[in-house]
């Protein structure tokens, strides 16, 4: 218990001194775009001429004008947004706006998540039953295998633009083509995951199964697959990952109107910075919470088959 | 429709051809086991060249491979320049910069606890998260040059770096730290002479995992704006223009590089943890 006291307390540490280290980043990031406004708004700001100011560094304006750094964190279009600035953006796009509105960073999130969600769910359902295949033919363990690893090394995800514009001109779009590059984009480490884990056990644990005279079927249902569990939830949690990156970059070439993604492209297009980061920070959260979900059921899951340590 | 019938029976007739290979005596030597994917991977070109032939696909909806390979052969300097762009400038910048930086955070968070114990959680955290997020975030401060896509993937391969470096760093037993305490070693003489060379398989797999990373955050920052040239770029807007052949041949390219640049790092590794058993096999 002390231990994780003592763990607790240093990621709050750090945490804290990240969020410092922010606010005293913004300093510097902001001054820039702050004197000028103070300028307009009838400041007297050194040097006055906004071509020397260009020319200097951020840290020597900061110095020369350090009335300005509380406005630093109060930016309308800050280039690093202070931390409650992005809280407080967040919590007004969540909380008080009602779900079904464009603004809502729920509906967006929401959005997202969905096609995450189905594609995962396809992606998953394909690796598996590949992998299976795999584990019980030697063909196909020859032929395709070798296809599967060299896919993760490819940026596959390089493929998302034409997906979402070859299905538009079939007609199919809204969730499918993003759901499609998350399937795609989970089913490979899933495949080789699960092959990993089907063939995990061990050439004794196998021979006890033959000295059982179980048939192969028996084999896979009560020894490869229940042995494969572990590697399975690891390459999961690799997968969800993978696909919610995927829903995220399927938004963006077609210039989508929502969806986390589109809330990015349409921050940046138009710089509101604030925006981008409460975009980012829910696309962190969404994926924390993911991961976390598939890490509790497989501690729970494990439990029950009594594999966790 | 002869074509299509015709694609059916090149489908039969590699199947055919894989499943004698791996059921014949020759199934275990490395001839066979490189054949075999590779008749897997002629029979899907040529079954694509006829299925798009025979069923008169649309260009602008799947290009046969001879289209794209002739596309990859005119256009070669236009890919070239795109490849110096995103992959040489981006990404591998990018990934040595890092690298190298995640793996010196990785020997100060080894060497305090306090930083492991609450760096750690955090670093595990972040690895996990979506990280090509912050990529319009980066082009807006870094430019839309190579500088700003070099942004994305230092931030990018950071965390998975500085997690298995960390791991990698813990592996000497106990054991063994204790006969170099038994020598009187310095801090850095065990260091260089036991945890680093015990801990390169880790470095090596947190560097391999991020070379796919590193191509994939210069591609997708490039999405959020660049100049005139670069992989992404090329991508998006001939996908804009509704010309797929053009966009086949950038993925041959990522696909080349990124299969380049694991099997280089692959290489190396080989080389430095030659000592270790998954090497020796």
């Amino acid at each position: 218990m002390n231990d994780g006291f003592k763990a607790f307390w240093a990621v709050l540490t750090v945490l804290a001194v990240i969020v410092v280290f922010w606010y005293a980043a913004c300093i510097p990031m902001n001054i820039k775009g702050v004197l000028t406004e103070q300028e307009r708004a009838g400041a007297e700001v050194q040097p006055p001429s906004a071509k020397d100011r260009r020319d200097m560094s951020e840290f020597g304006l900061v110095l020369n004008n350090s009335f300005a750094i509380p406005a630093t964190w109060e930016q309308d279009r800050p280039r690093l947004p202070a931390p409650h600035q992005v809280a407080v953006e967040m919590w007004e796009t969540t909380v008080q706006k009602k779900i079904t509105s464009k603004r809502s960073l729920i509906y967006h999130g929401w959005v997202t998540l969905s096609a995450t969600i189905l594609g995962f769910v396809i992606g998953t359902g394909l690796g598996v039953l590949l992998a299976v295949g795999i584990v019980h033919s030697r063909v196909m363990d020859l032929s395709v295998m070798p296809w599967a690893i060299v896919s993760q090394t490819i940026p596959i995800i390089a493929l998302a633009p034409m997906i979402i514009v070859v299905l538009y001109s079939v007609g199919i779009q809204g969730i499918i083509p993003k759901a499609v590059i998350s399937a795609y984009l989970s089913f490979f480490p899933v495949v080789v995951g699960m092959v990993k884990g089907l063939r995990s056990p061990d050439a004794m644990q196998l021979d006890l199964l033959r000295t059982y005279s179980a048939s192969r079927s028996q084999g896979f249902w009560k020894l490869r697959l229940p042995a494969s569990m572990p590697y399975l939830f690891t390459s999961l949690k690799i997968g969800i990952a993978a696909s919610l990156v995927g829903a995220i970059v399927g938004e963006l070439p077609t210039g989508a109107v929502a969806g986390l993604g589109a809330r990015l492209l349409a921050g940046s297009y138009y710089g509101q910075t604030v925006q981008i980061w409460s975009a980012l920070f829910a696309a962190a959260i969404l994926a924390a919470c993911l991961v976390g979900l598939l890490g509790l059921v497989e501690r729970k899951v494990l439990k029950r088959m009594g594999m966790a340590q | 429709m002869i074509l299509v019938l015709f694609a059916i029976v090149v489908w039969v007739l590699g199947w055919w051809l894989n499943s004698r290979l791996a059921s014949g005596p020759y199934a275990d030597t490395r001839i066979v086991r490189f054949l075999a994917p590779f008749i897997f991977g002629v029979t899907i070109i040529v079954i694509w060249e006829l299925l798009v032939r025979g069923l008169d696909v649309s260009l602008v909806i799947l290009p046969a491979p001879s289209v794209i390979a002739v596309r990859f052969a005119n256009s070669l300097p236009i890919l070239w320049e795109d490849f110096v762009q995103t992959i040489i400038k981006g990404a591998f910048s990018g990934y040595i910069i890092g690298c190298f930086a995640a793996f010196l955070m990785a020997i100060a968070v080894d060497r305090w606890d306090f930083l492991r114990l609450g760096l750690l959680p955090v670093g595990n955290f972040v690895a996990a998260l979506p990280i090509v997020g912050t990529a319009p975030i980066l082009v807006m401060w870094f430019g839309f040059d190579w500088h700003s896509k070099a942004a994305v993937v230092v931030v990018m391969v950071f965390f998975p770096m500085l997690v298995n470096t960390v791991a990698g760093l813990r592996e000497a037993t106990a054991m063994q730290r204790d006969l170099m305490e038994t020598y009187a070693a310095t801090y850095w003489q065990s260091f260089l002479k036991l945890r680093l060379p015990a801990a390169m398989p880790f470095i090596f797999n947190g560097l391999k995992i991020s070379t796919t990373l590193a191509l994939i955050g210069a591609i997708v920052a490039e999405f959020f704006g660049s100049p005139t040239l670069g992989m992404g770029f090329r991508i998006s807007t001939s996908v804009g223009q509704l010309s797929l052949d053009m966009v086949w041949a950038e993925i041959v390219v990522a696909a080349l590089a990124g299969t380049a640049f694991y099997g280089l790092v692959a290489m190396i590794e080989k080389a430095v943890t030659f000592w270790h058993p998954s090497q020796r096999g």
